[in-house]
């Protein structure tokens, strides 16, 4: 049975979206779920219409090795806990659904619904050690939609997706609002920064600059510093009025269209505004929506968005090395760093090589932490796990793996150009009481050393 | 000639011919289908495109795996590694390689030219590392709760469809040179391998390849393969 609060719809209305939000966490939502109907044509329908060799060949090849197993963040922090092995998360969900041509229950659907968002962050690691080359992290986020579809999704994340669908954005930021925020940042930063502003719809700029609802919900002024930065660095830049919002929620629900809806925006103000490319702020999964994803939802047939989309720390490495920005040698970070690259824009876009670049600029005792690069481990709270309060348990003991990896390395400070990844370490040091090692984002560091140009003027008290 | 020794000539010639032919098309249908179901816009992944970074992506993602110790995943568990390559020698070099089989091959299919043979005591060797690989892997799967966890019926199945003509194949070459029943049996295990392959989990030995080239494609065309510079390092 179809609840009004839980159902196979998305969320598309404001009123619904409300509605569904008065459902303090979801407890009304939850119950509904449990009598969801489970229609196994439709499920079989769903699985046969969009499911290729690619992932069927996974599924039935998969030589139960558990070599997987290590790879995985939760299986480790689990005490070795079978259902926490990446291949018996998959092959116990979408593989038995398959077995069973659709015939599983409400219930067994909603143990599938908390493999699919509780014991997974999509971080792709277990792929890289499998030696059949089987993804998990792929198939998860694949099964996401599937059970999107049947309105199998947690609470926060049908409400996620509603945002996107409603406000163009993950959260209830409206254009104007965007627009405003950038307004009041431009005034209030000028009077530091003569001359700084934070152009909006301007044509044919160097760079389009997207970003995350947070930062102007929670955040302006990173927005601000942002707008500093490029000040400095003497960019030709510009924010678009429509299609600013850089994340997607809608990835991590699972919904497709929702999808499709968010990145086409961003592509439209391409086309509208026309610039020479595109930088993101510090978030992992909004780059990896756009331009590895992305892409592919839009119809891009090359796989590649439009023109050149850059992730922020993409931005920054080529400022420091081309001398945009200069960072004052006396203010470089003296203490211990490490950094904490989001598993969506390493791992998946191979940007480890720009992150180090930048700490070699701004600091002099850099720790990498083990493994790193490709084979980082997920922050614990990735995929939209941070923000589902069903799983709030189990990612605080998945984000012990990363803590520890923390620790080994003995820094003081971790630096993280994620969003997700800078609230687990938030929620990290919390749970388990670490007041000793700070954590930052690359922004407000460079702006405390980035030295300013004879031609920029800045009016200190 | 008895019935015994009917049987014995049928599953050495006409027999086995028709196995292999299964065993070849087979393994080729996999293939072909695998690459036929693939959707660039489903999966997400421009197959068409960056053949500049998909081919070498390919080919690292195949042969780094197929090295013990040249990947980050096989030396994180270096036990189940050495078993895994132990028991793989086997199953590819003793089928193909074993004097008894060349000299089969030979007669089945009218080849006169020599064709490369294990020396006796390498084969005999590896097929005891074989045999040995096969139990271990089935004392896993029976007592570690991470396998116990995972183990399925089509994975007892491999190992027996393995192991199966290995011990009786093994039997036959050390102890037993002369029996027919014995012949026979591992005759029926061997044609049996062939003919199930392409319908069990054993369709692994192309789909390997698959599967394995598809992750690197992956890697190569849209997971960072144009700025990570060179192929993922696996
Ligand atoms: S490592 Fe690969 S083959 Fe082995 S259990 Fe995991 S997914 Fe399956
Ligand atoms: S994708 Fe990441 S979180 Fe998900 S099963 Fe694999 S290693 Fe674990
Ligand atoms: S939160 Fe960060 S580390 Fe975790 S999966 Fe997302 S990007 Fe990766």
């Amino acid at each position: 049975m179809e609840g009004n609060l839980c159902n196979s719809r998305p969320i598309d209305t404001e009123e619904r979206l409300k509605e569904l939000m008065a459902d303090k966490g979801g407890a009304e939502y939850y119950k509904q779920m449990e009598s969801l109907d489970v229609d196994p044509a439709k499920v079989m329908d769903i699985i046969n219409s969009s499911m290729t060799s690619k992932i069927k060949t996974w599924l039935n090849n998969c030589a139960h090795c558990g070599m997987c197993a290590r790879a995985c963040h939760f299986w480790l922090t689990s005490d070795k806990d079978a259902t926490q092995i990446p291949s018996y998360k998959i092959q116990s969900t979408l593989g038995e659904i398959i077995r069973r041509k659709g015939h599983v229950d409400a219930k067994f659907m909603m143990d599938a619904m908390d493999t699919a968002w509780g014991k997974c962050t999509c971080c792709n690691r277990c792929g890289v050690y499998c030696p059949l080359g089987i993804d998990t992290g792929v198939m998860m986020s694949y099964f996401r939609g599937v059970l999107f579809k049947l309105g199998f999704i947690p609470w926060e994340m049908k409400i996620g997706s509603g945002m996107h669908r409603v406000y163009h954005a993950q959260m209830d930021v409206t254009e104007e609002d965007f627009v405003d925020t950038c307004d009041w940042m431009a005034e209030e930063s000028a009077e530091e920064w003569p001359g700084l502003t934070i152009p909006v719809d301007k044509e044919n700029a160097d760079i389009m600059y997207i970003l995350n609802a947070r930062e102007v919900k929670h955040y302006p002024n990173d927005i601000a510093e942002t707008a500093i930065l490029f000040h400095i660095a003497g960019e030709n830049w510009t924010v678009p009025s429509s299609g600013w919002e850089n994340t997607s929620l809608t990835m991590f629900a699972g919904d497709w269209e929702g999808c499709k809806m968010n990145t086409q925006r961003i592509y439209d103000a391409i086309k509208r505004l026309n610039p020479k490319s595109v930088v993101g702020t510090e978030c992992g999964h909004a780059h990896r929506a756009t331009v590895v994803e992305g892409p592919y939802w839009c119809g891009q047939e090359s796989g590649d968005p439009p023109v050149p989309f850059y992730h922020y720390v993409e931005w920054v490495a080529h400022a420091l090395r081309e001398g945009k920005l200069k960072i004052d040698p006396a203010k470089k970070l003296k203490g211990p760093v490490t950094l904490q690259d989001s598993c969506n824009y390493v791992r998946n876009h191979g940007l480890g090589k720009y992150t180090r670049e930048i700490m070699s600029y701004i600091c002099e005792d850099f720790r990498d932490m083990t493994p790193s690069g490709d084979h980082n481990f997920c922050c614990g709270g990735g995929g939209g796990l941070n923000g589902i309060g069903r799983y709030r348990q189990w990612r605080n003991v998945s984000l012990k793996n990363k803590l520890d990896q923390i620790q080994n390395t003995g820094a003081d400070l971790v630096v993280a150009p994620c969003h997700n990844c800078w609230d687990a370490i938030r929620d990290m040091f919390e749970v388990y009481e670490i007041k000793t090692i700070k954590w930052s984002f690359l922004k407000p560091l460079l702006i405390s050393m980035v030295e300013i140009p004879d031609n920029i003027e800045h009016v200190t008290e | 000639m008895s019935s015994l020794q009917q049987a014995i000539s049928f599953l050495s010639g006409t027999g086995m011919l028709i196995a292999l032919a299964v065993f070849v098309l087979g393994c080729l249908f996999h293939v072909i289908r695998y690459i036929g179901g693939l959707d660039a816009k489903k999966d997400r992944v421009a197959y068409g495109y960056h053949a500049d970074r998909s081919v070498p992506g390919i080919f690292a993602s195949i042969f780094k795996w197929l090295l013990p110790c040249a990947t980050a995943g096989w030396r994180s568990a270096p036990l189940t590694t050495f078993i895994f390559f132990c028991m793989h020698a086997g199953c590819v070099l003793v089928p193909l390689f074993v004097a008894g089989h060349v000299v089969l091959l030979k007669s089945a299919l009218g080849i006169e030219a020599g064709l490369p043979m294990l020396p006796l005591a390498v084969a005999d060797v590896l097929a005891a590392v074989t045999i040995a690989g096969v139990l271990i892997c089935a004392v896993r799967r029976l007592v570690s709760p991470f396998q116990k966890a995972l183990t399925s019926g089509a994975d007892w199945l491999i190992l027996f469809l393995t192991g199966a003509p290995f011990v009786s194949g093994f039997l036959v070459r050390v102890c037993c040179p002369d029996s027919a029943e014995l012949m026979l049996v591992h005759l029926v295990c061997g044609n049996l391998f062939l003919l199930l392959a392409p319908f069990t989990k054993l369709s692994h030995i192309v789909l390997f390849f698959m599967s394995r080239a598809q992750l690197g494609m992956e890697y190569a065309i849209k997971r960072g393969g144009q700025t990570r510079g060179g192929v993922f390092d696996w």
